[in-house]
């Protein structure tokens, strides 16, 4: 096979390696603390948000939420930033597409909105409580966590991967798979 | 400059080169996942050969600190395991949720409420798990040049080998 390399996914991912060096250096320039790509915690202080207008005084004695902090960090407005990012880019270059149901999923499970959702719903909960345990995502682990040479970055993103694998092959199994 | 500024605009940077490198799509991750399309692989390894370089190298010079998260092998495998069997069904992983969604992904929106409904879960969960299962296996930060007794650097070179002969393992293949 020659078919040629599509380097899109090496170049856009190596400068993602170059943003990931230069937010250390600025971050600890300008605010006196290394900030390390990451995303879960986010999550973590969004729920804390949404639960702090319903019961504040639960959010209060509750230790993961006290130990974690919920408040507008760097992290926060990094999540904030993707989507302002994404958004910008996709629209710039005509690959925004509104999509209601994923090819790959409409192909095996059919095109319910709601089956999707409760899937996504679900797969979300289970992936977050995980994310939280093992502290981190494919960001905070996976590309900060390799980055740093962490023992913790490395069995945390085979974890994932390898029960991805194995889940997805249950999972996909009969369907058109994802070409 | 404030931190939640530094934070907004490192993270239109990030959101625009997750975009680019078309990594914010299902098909994507599951397609990883089913060993048939490695370009989220392609784009983290990528990221990481050259963040791995680069943090590295402004460390040896003392000019920013490493902070590695603390090894605990019972929370970092289950809650790994926990993880990948979740993110194969909803089919992204916490950033990219919300990038997808930005580019018109609507569904993932369902992907972002389920993300904060297992957070919640967590907290309430955390003071169960706290003293008992969340130190099981607890080892604190622990990086590779640490266990092996290395320099971070030939652990660096021999890394960098691996993650090209990925590449080229993944071109060939067509992947």
């Amino acid at each position: 096979m020659k078919n040629a390399v599509n380097w899109r996914p090496y170049i856009a991912g190596a400068l993602l390696g170059v943003l990931a060096t230069v937010s250390v250096f600025a971050s600890t320039k300008i605010l006196g603390k290394a900030q390390y790509l990451g995303a879960s915690t986010t999550f973590v202080r969004a729920a804390g948000f949404i639960e702090e207008s319903l019961a504040p005084e639960h959010v209060k004695n509750n230790p993961y939420f006290a130990k974690e902090k919920v408040k507008i960090d760097w992290q926060f407005m990094l999540i904030v930033g993707v989507f302002i990012g994404a958004l910008a880019a996709s629209l710039a270059d005509g690959s925004f597409k509104v999509e209601a149901v994923p090819p790959v999923w409409r192909e095996r499970f059919g095109n319910s909105v709601g089956v999707r959702a409760v899937s996504a719903f679900l797969g979300g909960a289970v992936a977050m409580f995980g994310a939280r345990m093992a502290d981190g995502c494919p960001s905070g682990h996976g590309l900060s966590g390799l980055m740093q040479l962490s023992i913790s970055g490395f069995i945390a993103l085979t974890c994932f991967f390898g029960a991805g694998v194995l889940v997805a092959a249950l999972v996909y199994r009969g369907g058109g798979g994802a070409r | 400059m404030s931190e939640q500024w530094l934070g907004l605009i490192t993270g239109v940077a990030f959101g625009a080169l997750l975009q680019q490198g078309r990594v914010l799509r299902f098909e994507k991750q599951v397609g990883a996942m089913l060993l048939k399309d490695m370009t989220i692989m392609k784009f983290m390894l990528s990221a990481i050969l050259v963040g791995m370089v680069g943090i590295n190298l402004l460390a040896a010079f003392g000019l920013v600190k490493l902070s590695p998260k603390a090894t605990v092998l019972g929370a970092n495998i289950v809650g790994g395991i926990l993880f990948g069997g979740g993110w194969a069904i909803m089919g992204y992983c916490p950033g990219t949720s919300v990038g997808a969604v930005a580019e018109g992904r609507v569904h993932a929106v369902f992907a972002i409420l389920g993300m904060l409904a297992g957070a919640a879960l967590f907290a309430e969960a955390y003071p169960y798990l706290e003293k008992g299962f969340l130190k099981m296996g607890s080892l604190g930060p622990m990086t590779l040049p640490g266990v092996l007794g290395a320099g971070p650097w030939p652990v660096i070179a021999v890394l960098a080998v691996i993650y090209i002969l990925a590449f080229v393992f993944f071109e060939k293949k067509g992947l």
